[in-house]
């Protein structure tokens, strides 16, 4: 089991101040220091680049099943984490890659889940859909549409139960915005004014299916206004637009007020699962998107602008992160299949003596 | 040098039509950029570069069809860091292994080769947790304990309360169980105990409450939560099932879920089909999940408290018609029965009647009508239906050598069919007649009073199927 062996993603909190709630559509800029904004840089090429391997692994056959990744999307996971407290919960649905990345769940046990070997952080038993972490604080990882909103608010639950301070981060797409489900938590939510953060992340497809095709508002910050929980929208792309309203959120949600909705809007770059031609969308779309929104290519921008990183040192980034990618890679292609033995196992938990 | 390699676009594909390249020798590729187009018979995609470098060589030209999967298709002069070429075939998965037909290979094919131990263990042999390896037994009674008369209703409430007092973590949560003291009175008095932190009306809202005791309970608490009935419990069969009962495999082994998901279950009386209904066959199917379905009093405390201090989660059916019917409990101080293990209530050697909940009393009347007739009948009660104490009815078959079910749910696929089957397995020498079950009949419960007389299991019904197996009809 390799478990908290590498350092790879490590979690590392920022001590800027919370930037001023501003509403939707605020601009950032670069109140974030250099160091933070070069980690956020560097967790977003992560997941980036453990994506784009997670690709060619699948293409090689070494990943079965079903295979969402998180391209385009980067911003928005690591956005939060930097805003959350340790031992704030993170839970999302089956594009769980990235936000186990940020979360600092190991890149080789989490591509060795992908690949199905005992080194996994599911022992090779739960998939891509299908990891946790206790030590991170991330709780899935559900291939159930929507399923996190009801468990993330059960996360939520506990935290008031137990009055120890802590936010659970609920995160789904827009397609799981039309689930029965999100409207039951987000009313328990609020008549009980637990702390959680809903973060919707739009990337306007639910699967093949447009999110006007789908839905009757398709502004879903507003999701919350029968439930009275605060909404706002947020820019996605924008790693520093993510954290500032994760603050607010965040800060709303431990304040005892209740619940908070994020709508970051955002785009998948990738189908919406490996097997996904997305002939639902033209290339131009895609491509107009990664040239004027890229959130990996907005930070390297601000680096530069501030004289922060130069073209080098964020080369030695990328030369960084693609080490801990070919070296997860690489365990999770040497990692064996687990034991015939394993079949049985933690199908119930004994009981203590 | 990096060879790309001819990608599989999904869990099935073997070969494909290299339709266009994108990139030519000599271009620039960074990882992102779309290279080239593949086709297969079921659609067409685009394939991006994951490795950095410059293109050396483009190996398949464009428009060659059948292109294997992991055949090299082009080669980049790279910076490194490039994934090492596909494992051979007896190395690789093996859903990922050539030769297999498109749509034959895929991972979750059910004649995909199970792991060899799988195939020589035998069916039904679980794992070490429901296996218990010491033989489980009802507390022993100190001499001459007092038994108290107590109803099946407040034999539960105390069981809650007491677990409640031990634990800290534990809490309800349900629909009326609070202000209103129990839509049934089984959470009578706990509020004023407990206070609303620890004891929650919830709006109605199954699926949404269901999922956040879930929740709740991944995150260390141990919930009981209460369904009004459990026929409004399949509004949040997906969190019993899909969150509840299967997280702790798909974690392996890191999320456990101490859960108890209780309320009435079977029919009550004139209520009709949507809120008549018997899930013990329903939940008795989802490994990862314990089901109980108790008869009497003491069981019904026991049982309960040993459930809320199960790490798993436990699905707990009442039944209504019970709530009010009193029984003896043993007055000691930490009553619990254990899980798993099923109770003879009444010895025989004519023909095992084999029942849990509402049924064990109906099967002890028929005993009785079946005893002016000769007929020594031996009452199993299941208590627990899984795992299932399957060794307690098997024992008593060897004795008696028929077999009677009883069941209120359906026939097919029921709980009266699994143990059928089981003893057909386990003691077929031992049956002189074929094992006969009786459960409601094969229709969604009627309203009218006759036909719901005649859907359901009744003494008369149980003393036939006795008579019939022992050929005495």
């Amino acid at each position: 089991m390799a478990r908290g062996q590498t350092a790879s993603a490590g979690r590392r909190k920022t001590t800027s101040a919370p930037r001023r709630a501003g509403g939707k559509g605020h601009n950032s800029s670069p109140d974030t220091g250099r160091d933070e904004l070069l980690e956020y840089y560097r967790q977003m090429l992560l997941v980036r680049r453990f994506e784009e391997r997670a690709g060619q692994l699948y293409g090689m056959g070494l990943i079965g099943g079903f295979c969402h990744l998180y391209i385009g999307q980067e911003a928005i996971a690591v956005g939060c984490e930097a805003a959350k407290n340790p031992g704030d919960q993170f839970i999302t649905g089956y594009r769980d890659h990235g936000h186990m990345l940020v979360a600092g769940m190991d890149p080789r046990e989490v591509m060795a889940e992908l690949t199905g070997r005992i080194g996994g952080s599911s022992k090779g038993k739960g998939g891509s859909m299908h990891m946790f972490s206790t030590e991170a604080a991330f709780y899935g990882g559900h291939g159930i549409v929507g399923a996190q909103v009801a468990l993330g608010t059960g996360l939520a639950l506990a935290n008031s139960y137990r009055e120890d301070g802590k936010v659970s981060f609920a995160f789904f797409g827009d397609g799981a915005a039309n689930q029965g489900q999100v409207y039951e938590s987000f009313n328990m939510a609020a008549v009980w004014k637990l702390p959680v953060v809903y973060v919707i992340e739009n990337n306007q497809y639910a699967m093949g299916t447009a999110i006007d095709r789908s839905t009757s508002e398709v502004e879903l910050y507003k999701r919350g206004i029968s439930f009275n929980i605060p909404g706002e929208q947020v820019d996605g792309m924008d790693v520093l637009a993510v954290k500032a309203a994760a603050q607010r959120a965040c800060e709303h949600a431990r304040g005892g007020n209740g619940p908070y909705i994020l709508e970051m809007k955002t785009y998948r770059y990738r189908g919406h699962s490996m097997s996904d031609p997305a002939k639902y969308r033209t290339r131009e779309e895609v491509d107009e998107v990664r040239k004027t929104r890229d959130p990996i290519e907005h930070v390297e921008h601000l680096l530069e602008t501030n004289g922060w990183a130069d073209a080098d040192a964020l080369k030695a980034i990328d030369a960084e992160v693609k080490k801990i990618v070919a070296d997860a890679a690489e365990f999770a292609r040497t990692s064996p299949e687990p034991d015939p033995s394993e079949l049985y196992t933690d199908v119930y938990t004994e009981l203590r003596a | 040098m990096t060879d790309i390699l001819m990608p599989a676009l999904s869990p099935t594909m073997e070969e494909g039509t290299l339709a266009k390249w994108f990139v030519k020798a000599g271009d620039t590729v960074k990882s992102g950029d779309v290279i080239a187009e593949i086709e297969t018979d079921k659609a067409t995609m685009e394939v991006e570069a994951v490795d950095e470098g410059v293109v050396a060589e483009i190996l398949v030209p464009e428009g060659t069809e059948e292109v294997k999967v992991n055949t090299p298709i082009a080669r980049l002069n790279g910076e490194g860091g490039a994934a090492k070429p596909a494992p051979k075939a007896e190395e690789a998965p093996a859903e990922a292994s050539p030769g297999k037909g498109e749509g034959k290979a895929s991972a979750g094919d059910p004649e995909k080769k199970p792991p060899e131990e799988a195939e020589t263990r035998p069916e039904g042999e679980g794992p070490a947790a429901v296996t218990p390896k010491e033989p489980l037994k009802d507390p022993e009674l100190p001499e001459g304990v007092n038994l108290v008369k107590t109803t099946v209703r407040d034999a539960l409430r105390d069981a809650m309360a007491e677990e409640m007092r031990r634990d800290g973590d534990v809490f309800l949560m349900g629909e009326e169980v609070a202000q209103y003291q129990g839509a049934y009175k089984v959470s009578r008095g706990l509020l004023d105990e407990f206070g609303p932190k620890r004891v929650i009306d919830t709006p109605i809202t199954e699926h949404g409450f269901a999922g956040l005791g879930v929740g709740a309970a991944m995150a260390g608490l141990k919930p009981i939560v209460e369904f009004m009935t459990f026929n409004f419990a399949m509004q949040a069969i997906d969190h019993i099932i899909n969150s509840a009962a299967k997280t702790l495999y798909m974690s392996g082994g890191q999320i456990k879920t101490s859960i108890v998901f209780r309320g009435p279950n079977g029919a009550a009386a004139r209520v009709a089909a949507q809120h008549s209904q018997d899930y013990a066959a329903w939940y008795g199917h989802v490994p990862g999940l314990k089901v109980i379905a108790p008869y009497d009093a003491a069981d019904a405390k026991g049982l309960l408290k040993a459930a809320i201090r199960d790490p798993n989660p436990v699905v707990f059916l009442e039944h209504e018609m019970l709530y009010g019917q009193e029984f003896d409990v043993p007055e000691v101080e930490d009553w619990v029965v254990p899980i798993g293990k099923a109770k003879v209530r009444r010895e025989g050697n004519g023909v095992t009647l084999v029942a849990y909940s509402r049924m064990v009393g109906f099967c002890l009347a028929a005993a009785e009508e079946l005893a002016k007739d000769g007929i020594e009948a031996e009452v199993v009660d299941l208590r627990t239906i899984r795992p299932m104490d399957i060794e307690t009815v098997v024992e008593s078959v060897k004795k008696t050598n028929r077999l009677v079910t009883v069941e209120e749910g359906w026939g097919p696929m029921g709980v009266g069919a699994e143990i059928a089957a089981k003893v057909t397995e386990l003691a077929f020498d031992y049956l002189d007649a074929p094992p006969a079950r009786v459960h409601q009949e094969d229709v969604p419960l009627p309203y009218a009073a006759n036909l719901e007389a005649l859907s359901m299991p009744s003494i008369e019904r149980i003393v036939k199927a006795a008579k019939a197996v022992s050929y005495k009809d």
